[in-house]
């Protein structure tokens, strides 16, 4: 088969393939680097940080459901800081481009948290406008046009040159108004979608299986979902887009390509099996070797939707 | 390099209705351990494994038994086939394979002992590479629901200076809770390098209660809901004293009792 140019560009960075391992689900690289060598990515987007260091939620933080899990997390990090100090030495000696995920109680945490990655060289800024397991913060931003655009100018105005890419929830009515609203406010990026808030109940102890009682549910069976809304935002904004929600495989990659995503993150299906993101990497050049295509970025947006 | 694995299932065995013994071809898992972790193989670590194709995480089972020779090395677990993984993996004929990652975790840190080495329902059998890795001084104390649910007795039996068995509902030992035979048998002034410890957390509490009375170290392997076995996830959350979060999977399983927040 000839050989598919895998390089795409994502808000001006170029990754050497699609595949990007989604925030939480690989740490700072380090446990999964024992495995292979982390320069075969195309990108790491780190676990979140926070201004100040967390501790997280109480366990259990982990339910498995249908083809997916549940988690509720919380979290926990060792703070922006030390993210720079300790973590991104580590990250920097690989040929991969590093993705910092951020959370905020307020904007100017998020512009604070901002300034200081900027200064310290990462290579993209993923603002977390939707996680499900924090009260302050967190998914309100997401949830609301006007919050998301708050929170949006406040990190664009701190990041300097480094492009922002804010991360949509799926725990919205109408995800395009969000997209649109970080769109106006500047945004480099967009990466979606967050974990779909689920609960899990034990029938016998008639408890929720998490201690949180609910979490973020994660794994294949989130992937349509993730699918519709990429390609619902790629219809309302011009912004690229990081797709990401249950992909385990090449095929699922192709699909979020497809309805609008520029790459693709790999994160629940690594809890399985630590090369998930390489063989989806290789799955993917598979199929568009397969229909000829000499770049794998042909296939971003190139579904073709009954009228 | 760390790897995942497909490994033979050389020997099954039903231990009771519910608790099922497996030996796994590993390759060289036994002997490159110290290359991979820069230690020998330890009882109190585990395989994470993959079980049945609809579900998604892979299960953690503790190591109980291993040996290690030039035509491969074996690995033996113990599991109760609890859930619908457990209970996928216990139907897996001998002659197939199943997917492994390990070994995983920290395991118990041994000294050459004698341990009095505590072990509850399903968290007795590391407690057996325990005894065997301290040459047969040391002294079990096993606790299980009733007497039909008592496993591994025989080789207990073989591998330590004494075996005492408690049962929840007096049909087997001693009526009652481990740690009463735990607070008797530290009473008796012979000297244990430490207390090791694997079961439900109540036990484990109750049990480090009772090495803290006497005064006597005690280490404990803990369980907790897990996702990736490599410390990538962080789901398998455990509160220290000192409050901060560890992790079962990667700071674990075995932790040092005082360390633990017991109230967390």
């Amino acid at each position: 088969m000839p050989e598919v140019n895998m390089s795409v560009s994502l808000a001006g960075v170029p990754l050497k393939n699609p595949v990007v391992v989604a925030s939480g689900t690989f740490g700072f690289g380090r446990e999964y680097g024992k495995f292979y060598d982390l320069g075969e990515l195309g990108g790491i987007c780190a676990k979140g940080l926070t201004l100040r260091p967390r501790m997280g939620n109480p366990a259990p933080r982990i339910a498995e459901t249908p083809m997916g899990m549940l988690n509720s997390v919380g979290l926990e990090n060792p703070g922006v800081d030390a993210f720079i100090a300790e973590e991104l030495p580590f990250l920097r000696q690989f040929d991969t481009k590093i993705i910092a995920n951020i959370s905020g109680n307020t904007p100017e945490e998020y512009g604070i948290m901002c300034e200081k990655l900027s200064a310290a060289g990462v290579d993209l800024i993923e603002v977390n406008i939707s996680c499900p397991n924090v009260k302050a913060g967190g998914l309100a931003y997401g949830t609301r046009p006007e919050l998301a655009a708050e929170v949006t100018e406040v990190a664009k105005r701190h990041a300097g040159r480094v492009p922002v890419m804010v991360k949509l929830s799926p725990n919205v009515t109408d995800i395009t108004e969000i997209a649109r609203a970080a769109e106006g406010a500047g945004a480099d990026a967009l990466s979606l979608i967050n974990t779909i808030r689920g609960m899990r109940i034990d029938v016998d102890t008639r408890r929720p299986v998490l201690k949180m009682n609910t979490g973020g549910l994660s794994g294949p069976a989130v992937l349509p979902v993730a699918v519709r809304m990429v390609w619902e935002v790629r219809r309302a904004v011009r912004l690229p887009i990081l797709g990401m929600g249950g992909v385990s495989r090449g095929e699922d990659a192709a699909q979020l390509m497809l309805a609008g995503a520029s790459a693709a993150a790999v994160g629940t299906a690594m809890f399985a099996d630590p090369f998930a993101p390489l063989r989806v990497r290789d799955g993917l050049a598979e199929i568009a070797a397969r229909q000829g295509l000499s770049a794998v970025s042909e296939l971003t947006g190139a579904v073709l939707p009954f009228s | 390099m760390k790897v995942e694995q497909s490994c033979k299932i050389l020997e099954k065995r039903r231990l009771t209705q519910d608790a099922v013994l497996m030996t796994l071809a590993v390759g060289d898992m036994v002997s490159s351990a110290a290359g991979n972790t820069g230690r020998p193989i330890r009882p109190g670590q585990f395989l994470h494994i993959k079980c049945g194709e609809g579900l998604l995480l892979r299960r953690p089972i503790s190591i109980c038994d291993w040996t290690q020779s030039g035509d491969g090395d074996t690995v033996t677990i113990v599991f109760e086939a609890r859930g619908e993984g457990t209970a996928w993996l216990a139907r897996r004929p001998e002659g197939h394979t199943v997917d492994v990652l390990g070994l995983l975790g920290s395991g118990f840190q041994m000294g050459g002992g004698p341990y009095l080495l505590v072990g509850g329902g399903i968290g007795v059998p590391p407690m057996l590479g325990c005894a065997k890795a301290c040459g047969g001084a040391s002294t079990a104390i096993l606790g299980f629901r009733s007497k039909d649910r008592a496993i591994l007795l025989d080789e207990f039996g073989r591998h330590c200076a004494g075996v005492r068995i408690a049962t929840d509902d007096g049909s087997l030992g001693h009526h009652g809770f481990v740690d009463e035979l735990v607070r008797q048998e530290l009473e008796k002034g012979r000297r244990y390098q430490g207390v090791l410890a694997c079961g439900p957390k109540p036990m484990l509490k109750s049990v480090a209660k009772a090495a803290a009375e006497f005064g006597v170290p005690c280490q404990v392997s803990m369980e907790e809901r897990m996702a990736c076995g490599v410390g990538a996830c962080l789901g398998c959350a455990v509160a220290m004293k000192d409050k901060t979060v560890k992790h079962v999977c990667k700071d674990g399983p075995v932790f040092d009792a005082q360390e633990v927040d017991w109230d967390a």
